[in-house]
């Protein structure tokens, strides 16, 4: 009986803080792995975000609203996920939600923003989140497919044919690695060797050797997000292997140099322009967003900015440039953010359109190598 | 297979063994003292790693390491004296459920204090792709830091309880506990000073292998799992045979490469830690009458 | 009838709750309230487990998503490859098969739900079984470490096969549909037939679990949890008991699995994780171990608070907070330090250790 009552005044409790409705405000919903095995994607999403909405505030708001930003820390998880989309749709019934991180959830949670007619703009890579297109489902990040012909357009020029692939077992090593198998074939590039990893090994100096004992092997392409991109290059240099070592835009992360040291020299990698923003010609139409963006985060958490909260990023412009256009509810907004043209993002230069719902090409990717411990735009020897 | 091949699989194996039986060898430093199974273990490994590289830009790297290992020990005999000295007699259910909490707690401080991305220390001899050249395969020269650690750590540790008084004293609670408090000894104290040992040991571990695996908050329940197998494999509170057990587990991680998929490998840890618990729960080098004396 | 009037003011509180939802138009908090339930039939099944015959599991998770993601599998993965082949026909005309749709639009053909849910459901009571033989003869730290590597072995299948959708998990699962009209899928035209669902169910279990603590078999296993010994001295067969109480407990987590995955419509690696079993021990030993009612209390409660994210970043040290906190001072829950015994009895064990040293084993 003392638990029953118990449970009613929990419950009481809880239902009696249902949130007031505040006027003048826009509410933005964001669903982000902040803790949990996406951290490394979700905290520098949510440092974003945090920082634009503030700096959109200070600056008087949009459109005269102030923006209200709902951060939910879904640590990861697809079941979390789906409960604070719940929750951001019909609750707080937010504009649209910013996120998931991870592609697993952004999955999870499609459905429900189609159902519920909310626009979502994923954090996420993987293409299955944009295509089938649905109507209210929009994503960031440049497409592994992407990412994937320009490496192998990259070995073409190189004459490399015959490659061994190594993947994280994380949601973006498997996408990853199915875009390499899918799209192998077609560039008359061969798959020779292919391993998956867990995203906490500490050592590969086994699976390595094992690759290298195969003479077929030309190069080596590793598609992971995780510390162990640092550690394959530590082994495969450590073990004398000095085939060239192809690493997936995962890799935009200096940390990753840093902690792989010279083994990382001579890495060749496609990333979004972020990482080479100094070195782009003045005239980019990126350079001054890039440089912008890559100050204010430095400058404010002291930590280096990386592609991941690039892709959040890209998330806030897009929403406040169609909220700028006239976007007032979730309907308009979602049209409106089909109609942009041409907008420049962090990731690239977005064009929406009803069938595209990432906007970007294979020229927001280019090719990157590390040089003397830095990242420098990759030239053809 | 080539002989190098097989060289370069061996030294890949006794990399892992060597992290895998200092771990071992911390949990089983505190069950000998007390019966418990610290599952925090594996958060001394990243806290010592993490510590010193914080430490390094203001120090240079041997300091910085003795700080790690002087800091994690620290943070051993406070973890022991709030939460666990205090206890009466506490049940095997409620030590277990107590690490498993400190072992999260720790974990998620390390979360907020030095936030997700991933760290390491610079290699202590060379650079990242210097090596050795052994019988034709190429080792890293970080790869015998781990394993001379390793070995002078069971050296250490036999002379420490062999010929030192308290180490005496620590193995005298492991035997009799009331025959221990009878004899004068202090077993509270003994207990604390067991944490500080593993934790330091842990500590040392983790600094030491940092070069090869990098540290990273949620580091330390990975390796737990795997020092705990490791320890049960070569049966709990024995220390050399937990290293025999390391290398083993290792040498077989290592060279299961070479015929099942990378994505495999920890399920087969584990599965060989299942088969173990099931078969022989005394381990491959315990001694079934010994045993027989204890509750499994 | 009578041993079930005990339940009546759950079910006016659970019928409360809807209604109020109702008039205060606030029908979005039965969204997690639906979840929780289901969490809390798992927790409730290793209360039965942990309270009454004294084994820890640390692998709960492992079969909940052996029915998670068995019943996700089998009714999204297309079987119209094997059309040529004899099971098929079989399965076909035994009216196990139903007809899906991709997210492409493509007709696949699938395992009805209701087939799956079995199919997931004799699958856990059965590894569950073969796992209890050998495991349940373990205690202390080895029982512990046994079911921790249980859980890590599904979590690893689960994170590395292509068939289980590796770290993405899967997605797009269809509604399971039960008679009377009514379906479990997270649709919001349907969201209060749901809250029933996983109510009733919850009730159900409750009454499954009472009848059997109040019956011949709970007695022996309170025995069993008092001195196992001694149990087996008196005529009790411990072993058996133990299995039965282990598969049955295994048997609520797989059905919590497969309906939370429906209400989902999808399930992900994180439900298989260690950190998921850690948490459902935490909420039986905050609930008080063996206090069936407090463990579902406790479940409802923090399982609802951490859903609607009220926790934020620091979901996982609450829990290892509340673990150590409980562990510490209320070991027999949260509930008992109501009547302050517990405090009380914390005082007076600090006071006795002075006199006796070296107590701790």
């Amino acid at each position: 009986m003392k638990a029953c009552r118990m449970m009613m005044v929990v419950l009481a409790l809880s239902l009696a803080a249902a949130p007031a409705v505040m006027a003048e405000t826009l509410k933005v919903g964001a669903i982000l792995a902040v803790t949990g095995p996406a951290a490394f994607l979700g905290g520098p999403e949510s440092r974003t975000i945090e920082m634009l909405a503030d700096e959109v505030n200070q600056a008087g708001g949009i459109n005269g609203k102030q923006i209200e930003l709902i951060i939910k820390d879904s640590g990861g998880s697809p079941e979390k996920a789906i409960s604070f989309a719940k929750q951001l749709i019909e609750e707080e019934q937010v504009v649209a939600v910013i996120g998931p991180s991870t592609s697993g959830e952004s999955m999870a949670v499609k459905k429900l923003f189609e159902e519920s007619r909310t626009p979502l703009l994923s954090c996420a890579a993987a293409e299955v989140i944009v295509n089938p297109v649905a109507g209210f489902v929009f994503k960031t990040p440049q497409s592994d497919s992407f990412a994937v012909r320009r490496i192998f357009m990259t070995m073409q020029e190189m004459g490399i044919s015959r490659i061994a692939v190594l993947a994280g077992n994380t949601g973006f090593g498997k996408a990853g690695k199915e875009q390499l198998q899918a799209i192998a074939p077609t560039m008359g590039i061969e798959i020779v060797e292919a391993e998956v990893y867990d995203k906490d090994a500490n050592d590969l100096s086994a699976v390595v050797a094992k690759m290298k004992a195969n003479p077929d092997v030309q190069a080596v392409v590793n598609w992971s997000i995780v510390p162990a991109q640092a550690i394959v290059a530590k082994n495969m240099r450590q073990a004398g292997w000095d085939v060239p070592l192809f690493q997936s835009h995962g890799f935009g992360n200096i940390k990753y140099v840093e902690s792989a040291g010279v083994a990382a020299e001579g890495i060749i990698f496609p990333a979004g322009r972020l990482l080479v923003a100094d070195k782009l010609p003045a005239d980019h139409p990126q350079k001054q967003l890039l440089t912008k963006y890559k100050a204010d985060y430095e400058g404010k958490f002291q930590e280096q900015a990386s592609t991941f909260g690039g892709h959040a990023y890209d998330a806030f412009i897009i929403l406040m440039k169609a909220i700028e256009n006239g976007g007032t509810d979730q309907q308009s907004i979602r049209d409106e953010i089909e109609k942009i043209q041409g907008l420049p993002g962090t990731a690239g230069i977005f064009s929406f359109s009803a069938t595209d719902h990432n906007g970007l090409d294979l020229e927001s990717f280019e090719m990157v190598t590390v040089k003397n411990g830095a990242f420098v735009p990759y030239e053809k020897q | 297979m080539t002989l190098e091949l097989f060289i370069q699989y061996f030294f890949a194996g006794i990399t892992y063994g060597s992290i895998y039986a200092i771990v071992a060898i911390g949990f089983n430093i505190i069950y000998n003292t007390t019966g418990i199974i610290n599952f925090a273990q594996g958060e001394f490994v990243m806290l010592g790693g993490m510590i010193s590289i914080s430490l390094l830009p203001i120090m240079p790297l041997p300091l910085a390491i003795a700080a790690a290992v002087a800091l994690t020990m620290l943070y051993g005999a406070l973890l022991e004296i709030c939460f666990i000295r205090w206890l009466d007699n506490p049940g095997v259910l409620r030590m277990v459920i107590i690490t498993i909490g400190l072992s999260i707690l720790t974990r998620e401080a390390a979360l907020h204090v030095w936030d997700e991305s991933i760290r390491s220390l610079p290699y202590f001899v060379g650079n990242e792709i210097s090596t050795v050249n052994v019988l034709g395969a190429r080792v890293s020269p970080q790869v015998f830091w781990v394993i001379g650690a390793c070995g002078l750590m069971v050296a250490f540790l036999s002379i420490f309880f062999q010929g030192t008084s308290v180490g005496r004293q620590m193995r005298a609670c492991a035997a009799n506990r009331k025959a221990a408090v009878l004899c004068g000894i202090n077993t509270r104290d003994m207990v604390t000073f067991s944490f500080v040992l593993s934790a330091g040991i842990g500590a040392l571990a983790g600094c030491v292998m940092s070069p090869i695996t990098s540290t990273a908050y949620d580091n330390g329940t990975g390796l737990a799992i795997k020092g705990f197998t490791v320890a049960i494999l070569g049966g709990l509170g024995n220390s050399a045979a937990a290293v025999a057990a390391g290398l083993l587990l290792g040498i077989i991680e290592a060279f299961s490469v070479s015929v099942l998929p990378l994505a495999f490998q920890d399920a087969i840890a584990i599965a060989i830690l299942l088969i173990i618990l099931f078969v022989r729960p005394h381990g491959l080098f315990g001694s079934g009458t010994a045993a027989g004396l204890k509750e499994f | 009838m009578r041993r079930l009037l005990f339940l009546l003011p759950l079910v006016i509180l659970v019928v409360g709750v809807q209604v109020l939802t109702d008039w205060t138009d606030t029908r979005y908090y039965l969204t997690q309230l639906t979840m929780a339930a289901y969490y809390s039939l798992l927790i409730i099944g290793l209360c039965a487990l942990m309270g009454y015959t004294g084994q820890i599991s640390l692998g709960h998770a492992g079969f909940f998503a052996i029915g998670g993601y068995l019943s996700a599998a089998l009714t999204t993965r297309n079987l119209a490859f094997f059309q040529d082949q004899a099971f098929f026909r079989l399965l076909e005309g035994a009216g196990i098969l139903a007809t899906g749709q991709d997210i492409y639009g493509a007709e696949l053909v699938v395992v009805a739900p209701w087939a799956a849910c079995l199919v997931a459901i004799i699958a856990a009571a059965l590894i569950a079984w073969l796992l209890g033989i050998p495991v349940l003869k373990l205690k202390g730290h080895y029982l512990a470490m046994a079911t921790l590597g249980f859980g890590i072995i599904i979590y690893r299948i689960a994170l590395a096969s292509e068939y289980f959708g590796e770290a993405d998990g899967i997605s797009e699962v269809p509604p399971f549909l039960l008679p009377f009209g009514l379906e479990v899928s997270g649709s919001f035209a349907v969201r209060e037939a749901n809250y029933y669902i996983a109510w009733g169910l919850l009730i159900m279990g409750l009454i499954l679990l009472r009848n059997l603590i109040d019956s011949r078999v709970g007695r022996a296993l309170r025995s069993i949890h008092g001195s196992e010994d001694a149990a087996g001295a008196m005529g009790v067969d411990t072993a058996r008991c133990k299995l039965q109480v282990f598969v049955l407990s295994a048997v609520f987590a797989a059905v919590a699995g497969v309906f939370l995955t429906h209400y989902n419509g999808g399930i992900g690696p994180s439900e298989a994780g260690v950190m998921k079993s850690v948490r459902y021990v935490a909420i039986v030993a905050v609930g008080g171990m063996a206090h069936l009612w407090g463990a579902l209390v406790m479940g409802v409660v923090l399982n609802f608070l951490s859903l609607r994210g009220v926790f934020g970043s620091y979901d996982d040290a609450v829990f290892g907070l509340i673990l150590i906190g409980i562990m510490l001072f209320a070991p027999n829950g949260v509930l008992s330090l109501l009547n302050f015994s517990g405090v009380l009895d914390f005082f007076r064990r600090r006071r006795r250790r002075v006199k006796e040293p070296g107590g701790l084993r």
